[in-house]
């Protein structure tokens, strides 16, 4: 597959020569160093490397199979449901009261979107800040400090946000607010920290691939630390930031353990930010252990628009990543 | 009037980078905030029993063994599946492919199977290797869905790992008449290997952590798995089960506090592997 | 090979062996669609020292790469015209890059120790191709730094990193390692560019050692150099840019220093551009 040639640096598929020792005997010289005939390629080498480099990409296309596999398999038992409520009734209905026969998942969506919308209004700009402090900011001991947190906070697992959420945060919210602590506002702060390494991460990344010319330039004019991130660091890595945005909703949005354990799970639009909402992820924790029949088939279905939605964040970056290139 | 200007100049200065301030403290803050809550509410938890005996009664009162030993060893097969077939798949995006259709269709894939929520994993994993291939409820079954999660995290580290390793390095080993796979074997791989082995570690204690995909392709029984094919419940599992049913929160902190213990340790170890690898080649 | 060149090895059968070790015929270069260097037709001398030389970007490094396919690693680059070494064509039918280039040795820039011992550094070829036996390959270690004027520097720490040594004894350690793979030709590109002057020294001694049995090809922007190390030397030019480089001129190191024919060679070499 792809291209053979650079198998052996070679541009063309070498002819084979079966037999080597045909090469080898080649008139040798009178006198100074003896004069050895050029080696070809044996089957044998060609062989083993072709074989070793199909291998690798064998290897590397398990990650297309597994995007395919889930495709079919999570849509072999979800599709059933789009035929049989229709897809836009699925997406567009109001209700969802599956053990009734409701099946229309807007509220889900809805209640998943406001819960992703709070969390990157509180998580980006907390997430961005501490990304210009790593890369701009802070000093060597500080950042020494700072970056690990950064990703300890990546590595702690979802059900630990989601108990840390429920034990102290939930309680917290109750006595400040009133009602039980569950719903969206205690939803966007655990899900604001989650998001904060995925874009923190990546958002540092940009910034330090912003050339060390451009700071040094946009100083030597007379412009502070802040005017040079405003106007001419966070521009030029811009690209990169938006990026890192997306990420960050895919995350949030698939966020599921955390969100389950704090959301309180009612299948209605919230009134407010005090009252349980149910999401496309939690809708499926919830459901799960008892669903059957067409209920089961549409959590199948949630899964599908679950792995749409995370398609369409990576193709968004794709493109964006794509037209930035091309600005410049 | 110009001196005006500079001193507002200095002000907005002062006041957006306390500002950049106060979001890396906040961070930190957030993080600081779980560890010593999670530490001081779990530590008393943690005793012998607790790691060493199994559960009992109905509120699981106990030990939660089963569970670390469930998780250990889902974690632990797991990352023999995806290690190698990633690491290979890594060489070929970093040192054999060329750039064209295929490249872009693997990585758009990679990245794709990289931001598919894991509550889809799981459900992917019910279907596939659960219900379809007929593993039912299984160590291996929950594996085998971990690994398409893991895969593409650690192709993306090692890929990196890889493509660090100086080109004149390479050059040296193909001036010597060295194949492409004698150069790769012997002189890339073994540079990245530190670097590999980070990514690697880091990646088992995603594993370690999972719930979504792990729930619904290895179950919640509590079990210690001997062969792939057991069922069983791990420290996620456990921790997720006990906390929405209220049952027995003591332990629950308990189990919390083990797993911050876990992804400390796995990044201890990876940062001490980075650091004596910088230090070695300094 | 040119009548003039073929002339002059007669009048001076003593430098080298009298003969040609590589013979370059109407070479031309790409990458992709840009023509690099074009109608090279060189020959370079057994055992004797050739270099090339030129303004940076003039493309004599891309031709030394090309002596030993280097270039192939780089996609998208493609070669025209004949190069024989020893009278066989190294582009020809089936034959192996791998093996040519275990013959044609290259040292870089960058001395590029691999990140393993000093001893292992060395055996890294020998071990390639099949060596196991540690007595054979304990022999061939220490002749291997004996001959790159590293033994008596080294012998005691073999063991160690070789990225722990100096810039020049890396490079040393670069040139055992090539010679213990016993190639017939040994390009050097720039070799002495990055490595401070008391090895800059040793380095030239020893490429006068090694003639004896080896080729030498040596691409360097230091012309002092290039009098002091060579035999022959090539200048190359591009003369605009986007266009294609050309071999200006080729001769006797000592006729081209003292006596350019070529107009571009003496503004070159007096220092006029460059």
């Amino acid at each position: 597959m792809a291209n053979d040639a650079d198998l052996t640096g070679h541009d063309a598929a070498p002819e084979m020569c079966a037999d080597p020792s045909s090469a080898a005997a080649a008139p040798q010289p009178p006198k100074h160093s003896a004069r050895r005939a050029l080696t070809k390629i044996t089957r044998g080498t060609y062989l083993k490397e072709a074989a070793l480099k199909n291998l690798f990409l064998l290897c590397a296309f398990v990650a297309v199979a597994g995007v395919a596999l889930i495709f079919i398999f999570v849509g072999i038992k979800g599709w059933p449901i789009f035929g049989k409520v229709g897809i836009f009734d699925f997406l567009g209905g109001a209700t969802w009261f599956p053990t009734k026969g409701h099946f229309g998942i807007l509220p889900l969506i809805i209640n998943s979107l406001l819960a992703m919308t709070g969390a990157l209004v509180l998580g980006g700009p907390l997430a961005v800040g501490t990304a210009v402090f790593l890369s701009e900011v802070a000093s060597p001991r500080a950042r020494a400090l700072v970056r690990p947190a950064v990703e300890l906070l990546a590595g702690i697992p979802s059900v630990v946000y989601g108990f840390f959420g429920l034990v102290l945060l939930r309680p917290i919210i109750a006595d400040l607010f009133g009602g039980l602590g569950f719903g969206l506002l205690t939803v966007w702060l655990i899900l604001a920290v989650m998001i904060v390494p995925t874009i923190a991460t990546l958002t540092e990344d940009a910034l330090n691939s912003v050339p060390e010319g451009i700071r040094e330039a946009s100083y030597s004019m007379g412009a502070t630390k802040w005017q040079t991130i405003w106007r001419v660091l966070l521009p030029a890595a811009k690209i990169g930031i938006i990026d890192a945005i997306i990420l960050g909703m895919g995350r949030a949005i698939g966020e599921t353990m955390a969100v389950v354990m704090v959301a309180g799970n009612a299948s209605v639009i919230p009134a407010d930010v005090l009252k349980p909402f149910l999401t496309l992820t939690t809708v499926i924790v919830m459901d799960m252990p008892y669903a059957s029949g067409d209920h089961r088939t549409a959590l199948f279905g949630v899964a599908i628009i679950l792995f749409v939605i995370s398609m369409i964040f990576v193709a968004a970056i794709r493109v964006i990543s794509r037209f930035g290139k091309r600005v410049g | 009037m110009q001196s005006q200007e500079r001193v507002n100049k200095n002000v907005t200065n002062g006041i957006a980078l306390a500002v950049i301030w106060l979001a890396a403290i906040a961070t930190v803050g957030a993080l600081g905030t779980i560890l010593v809550y999670v530490f001081v509410n779990g530590i008393g938890q943690l005793t012998p029993t607790f790691i060493f005996t199994n559960p009992h009664g109905v509120l699981m009162e106990g030990g939660i063994w089963p569970t670390i030993q469930a998780t250990l060893y889902v974690t632990a097969l797991a990352m023999l599946i995806t290690t190698p077939i990633a690491v290979l798949a890594a060489v070929y995006l970093a040192e054999y492919a060329v750039q064209g259709r295929l490249v872009q269709t693997i990585r758009f894939a990679a990245d794709s199977l990289a931001s598919v929520p894991s509550i889809v994993m799981g459900l992917f994993g019910l279907s596939l290797f659960v219900e379809g291939l007929g593993m039912r409820l299984s160590a291996i079954a929950a594996a085998l869905s971990l690994a398409f999660l893991l895969l593409p995290i650690i192709v993306r580290t090692t890929e990196e790992s890889i493509r660090a390793v100086p080109k004149y390095i390479r050059w040296g080993s193909y001036g010597l008449g060295a194949s492409k796979w004698q150069t790769v074997s012997r002189i890339v791989l073994p540079s990245a290997l530190p670097r590999i082995t980070t990514g690697v570690i880091l990646a088992a204690g995603r594993a370690a952590g999972e719930t979504a995909v792990v729930i619904y392709t290895m179950g919640t029984m509590i079990n210690a798995p001997v062969s792939p094919m057991d069922p069983g419940r791990t420290m996620p599992v456990d921790l997720m089960l006990k906390a929405q049913e209220g049952i027995n929160v003591p332990s629950a902190y308990g189990t919390a506090m083990l797993l911050v213990l876990m992804v400390l340790a796995f990044n201890l170890v990876a940062r001490w592997i980075g650091r004596r690898n910088r230090r070695m080649q300094g | 090979m040119s009548e003039r060149l073929a002339s002059l090895l007669q009048d001076q059968a003593s430098v080298g062996s009298g003969r040609d070790k590589f013979e370059v015929k109407k070479l031309d270069f790409f990458y992709d669609k840009f023509n690099a260097l074009t109608d090279i037709t060189v020959g370079i001398a057994e055992h004797a020292v050739t270099a090339f030389i030129g303004p940076s970007g003039c493309g004599k490094s891309t031709f030394l790469r090309c002596l030993n396919r280097m270039n192939d690693l780089i996609p998208g680059t493609r070669v025209e015209g004949q190069i024989l070494l020893d009278g066989q064509e190294i582009h020809g039918p089936g034959v192996d890059p791998v093996d040519l280039r275990r013959r044609v040795g290259m040292i870089f820039q960058q001395p590029n120790p691999f990140p393993m011992s000093i001893y292992d550094n060395v055996a890294y070829g020998p071990r390639l191709h099949g060596m196991r036996k540690k007595s054979e390959l304990d022999g061939i270690v220490e002749e291997s730094l004996k001959r790159a004027n590293l033994w008596k520097e080294v012998k005691d720490i073999l063991g160690r990193g070789g990225l722990t040594l100096s810039g020049g004894q890396q490079q040393r350690l670069c040139i055992a390692r090539v010679l213990a793979v016993e190639p017939d030709v040994l390009l050097m590109d720039e070799p002495c560019s990055a490595i401070d002057p008391t090895s800059v020294q040793k380095v030239e001694d020893l490429m006068a050692e090694l003639k004896d049995r080896i080729t030498i090809v040596i691409v360097t922007h230091n012309m002092q150099q290039a009098a002091r190390v060579s035999d022959f030397t090539a200048f190359f030019l591009q003369e605009m840019a986007g266009e294609p480089a050309h071999l200006i001129e080729f001769e006797r190191t000592a006729a081209l220093f003292t006596s350019p024919k070529d107009k571009r060679t003496e503004d070159y070499i007096t220092g006029r551009f460059g």
